[in-house]
């Protein structure tokens, strides 16, 4: 029988019965993860109920006075590494790791980007060597968001040499409590440290941690891949939220800061925040059913634009007040924060949104490819095996 | 509400486009151009009779389908992607809102059947939000002299609607002299209409904010159908033009471009549907017609209109351009849609004036 919305709200009403919210935290949250309202398209006994993707929305309205998940900490898992766990993982697997992953007792960071291998991550170089039921894991990953408070982290890396790039990558569980893990920040241009360099030196992973068939890694990352961009630019706002709401609320409150100029660039950037909301609504409209598809990757760039042009925009109403900054000072961010902290730093942070989870450049050529059918660039290194390409 | 076409809307699709796809190919709609009479009535007759198209915002007690915006829309967004030369647009939605607004009973049952054809007579570039000019007078209470300019659908009318200040008065078309004159769009041309003690009936009262709102809010949709032709039309052309023995499709330059109109019409078509969607509601009754509904209805119009009369430009002027030299010949029937795009970009409201009144419905007030 599927579930309807009558049906979602009575499981909510039993479980609050037998669950007080004003309780422990994280008692109240694993209960919620047993109880099947984690999240309710995932299967039975894995925090979900088996039920559409859309009556998640029901769950979250009937529970939004009680605690709640951290989402900032616990994007990379919500978003990519749960996805692409109960797609490849083994039932173990499923089992060990989902639960204290979305009550966040677990955090999990992304080891997939290297210094010689950004756009291109097939080109990836970090090694995972087979000796007998482990994997020995060498090399260096770079823009590692949260890599220094997390517990684990997928990874992809590169298990055959013999064969062209993207036929010769694995995708594994990583460990970052293991020998051999060393984490260190990385600055950026708003002056703190939200990513990070992660070196591995002689890790050892189980073969238990192998998620997908070896040299199967390429097609998993996809499906992290194509989460990881609904997660970043199909996140629900209600109208006139986000970003261009930050902007309009300053707006408001100081009507000494407009002129003509910018309140035309602002009704024009309204609109198509407007636009983009409805176009991230309609999306998850037909999502509701199945798998983000490359549809996604429009979403992401769209909402990279947006920010990029809003958050310039607001600096530049600012004026005088514009040319400070709030504290350049080195630190490690907590969270990753798109809209946090003051102008200067957002206009500085949403440079990095045309170049996360994919450049706005390879998210028009996954467009224009897999949605339009174009066809690619002519390629130099798609038979060639990963040791003989140039480097 | 849903942002996505239902089973009854995506089959009311099919059932016209098949008929288009019969009888209105671009090829077709281009040789009816060059003949001097845009207009295929036998077309549109068809699209009546069959279809059911002219009667569908007529409720059902007077003979129609009793259906909503978000039909009209869809039908709108078929009749854009061949640029139909029908008066759908002026007749079916434009006057016969304009009929529903006044309470009128019997003429838009003669409109529903597509028997009888009007017009709303005021100019395609009037604004929702601004008074339209006061260009014809009424005497005696029944005999208008003036004149209005740019009115499109004018030549098929059977009659006219005629706004003069508040009021709504119908005059038949064989007591009033419409002269079309040349016209940017081939395909919907305008057309001067000339009042001389013409006799004229008082049929009820005429707000030209909501009318012309709903119809700038439903042009979306047509607007939305010529985006997607044009995009299509280029993507089928770049997969096949070869140059430097590639297909200048797989040109990086190329494809970011489109990707980029993909993006836009992907943002155009979840505008228009919105829109759509809330002015369902403006024809269902008093419950909706409170301040806030009214409200969001004229804003998901406004950010509609705003957003897909330039989309539907931008991707008409860059298929020109990716056509390269054919696309700027006149054998092609691109230069309909080009047409077609910039017209309805200053029709019912440019985009300016759509953003414009987003200061009061989104709060965002301009300097003092």
């Amino acid at each position: 029988m599927a579930l309807d919305e009558k049906a979602i709200q009575e499981r909510v009403a039993a479980f609050l019965a037998g669950h007080d919210p004003a309780g422990d935290r994280l008692e109240f949250l694993r209960a919620r993860f047993d109880a099947g309202l984690a999240w309710v398209h995932f299967p039975e006994g894995l925090g979900g109920l088996g039920a559409p993707r859309e009556l998640q929305n029901v769950v979250e309205r009937e529970l939004v006075d009680t605690p709640q998940l951290t989402p900032g900490v616990q994007a990379i898992g919500l978003g990519m590494a749960a996805p692409t766990i109960l797609t490849f993982g083994t039932d173990e697997q499923r089992k060990r790791f989902l639960r204290p992953l979305w009550t966040g007792e677990e955090i999990w960071c992304q080891l997939f980007s290297e210094p010689g291998a950004g756009s291109d991550l097939a080109t990836l170089g970090t090694r995972a060597v087979r000796d007998g039921d482990e994997w020995v894991v060498d090399g260096q990953k770079v823009w590692t968001s949260g890599a220094h408070h997390s517990r684990w982290a997928i990874l992809v890396a590169r298990t055959d040499a013999d064969v062209p790039k993207h036929r010769g990558l694995t995708y594994f569980v990583c460990d970052m409590h293991a020998p051999g893990v060393e984490v260190r920040p990385l600055r950026q241009i708003t002056g703190e440290a939200e990513f990070n360099e992660v070196f591995l030196t002689g890790v050892r992973l189980g073969d238990d941690l192998r998620l997908g068939e070896i040299g199967d890694g390429w097609r998993v990352a996809q499906t992290t891949l194509m989460n990881e961009r609904v997660a970043i630019g199909g996140a629900p706002v209600r109208r006139g939220g986000g970003m261009v709401g930050l902007v309009a609320e300053n707006w408001r409150a100081r009507p000494e800061l407009r002129t003509h100029d910018l309140h035309q660039r602002l009704l024009r950037l309204w609109v198509e925040a407007e636009v983009t909301r409805l176009a991230g609504t309609r999306l998850r409209e037909q999502l509701s059913a199945g798998q983000p598809g490359p549809e996604g990757s429009g979403m992401k760039l769209s909402f990279a634009t947006l920010n990029q042009a809003l958050s310039g925009l607001d600096l530049e109403m600012r004026g005088e007040e514009g040319l400070g900054y709030d504290d350049w000072s080195f630190r490690r961010s907590d969270s990753v924060d798109f809209f946090g902290r003051g102008t200067g730093y957002r206009y500085l942070r949403a440079k990095g949104n045309s170049i996360e989870g994919g450049t706005s450049e390879i998210l028009r050529n996954i467009v224009a490819e897999r949605v339009l059918g174009l066809p690619s660039e002519p390629r130099v290194d798609k038979d060639v095996p990963w040791k003989d390409l140039p480097r | 509400m849903t942002l996505l076409y239902t089973e009854v809307e995506e089959e009311l699709r099919a059932s016209v486009r098949d008929l288009l796809a019969d009888r209105c190919r671009p090829d077709a709609v281009l040789k009816r151009v060059e003949s001097g009479v845009p207009y295929d009535m036998d077309l549109w007759k068809t699209l009546s009779r069959e279809i059911g198209v002219a009667g569908l915002l007529v409720p059902e007690e007077y003979g129609g389908a009793g259906a909503s915006a978000r039909e009209v829309a869809v039908v709108l967004e078929e009749l854009g992607r061949a640029v139909a030369p029908v008066p759908f647009l002026t007749s079916a939605v434009l006057a016969t809102k304009a009929l529903i607004q006044a309470g009128e009973e019997e003429l838009i049952q003669e409109l529903a059947s597509g028997e009888t054809t009007a017009a709303l007579a005021v100019s395609m570039a009037a604004s929702p939000y601004r008074p339209l000019p006061e260009t014809v007078t009424v005497t005696d209470g029944r005999v208008l002299n003036g004149e209005i300019r740019a009115v499109a659908g004018a030549d098929v009318a059977d009659v006219l609607l005629v706004p003069v200040g508040t009021t709504l008065y119908v005059v038949r078309a064989e007591n009033v002299r419409v002269d079309v004159v040349p016209s940017l769009d081939l395909t919907r041309p305008i057309a001067t209409v000339t009042f001389s003690d013409a006799p004229g009936d008082a049929i009820g009262a005429f707000d030209v904010r909501s009318v012309l709102n709903f119809g700038a809010g439903l042009l979306a949709s047509e607007q939305l159908g010529v985006a997607e032709w044009c995009l299509s039309t280029t993507l089928s052309y770049i997969k096949e033009r070869h140059q430097f023995a590639r297909p200048v499709g797989s040109f990086q330059a190329i494809k970011h471009r489109m990707a980029d109109l993909w993006l836009d019409v992907v943002r155009a078509r979840a505008a228009a549907r919105n829109a759509a969607d809330l002015l369902a509601a403006d024809s269902e009754p008093a419950a909706s017609r409170d301040a806030e509904a009214v409200g969001n209805r004229e804003l998901a119009a406004a950010v509609a209109k705003a957003w897909c009369s330039e989309v539907a430009v931008h991707v008409a002027e860059e298929s020109v351009q990716l056509h390269g030299g054919i696309g700027m010949t006149w054998e092609h029937p691109l230069h309909l849609y080009l047409k077609r795009a910039k017209s309805t970009e200053i029709a019912l409201g440019s985009p300016g004036a759509h953003r414009d009144a987003l200061a009061v419905l989104a709060d965002l007030p301009g300097p003092a």
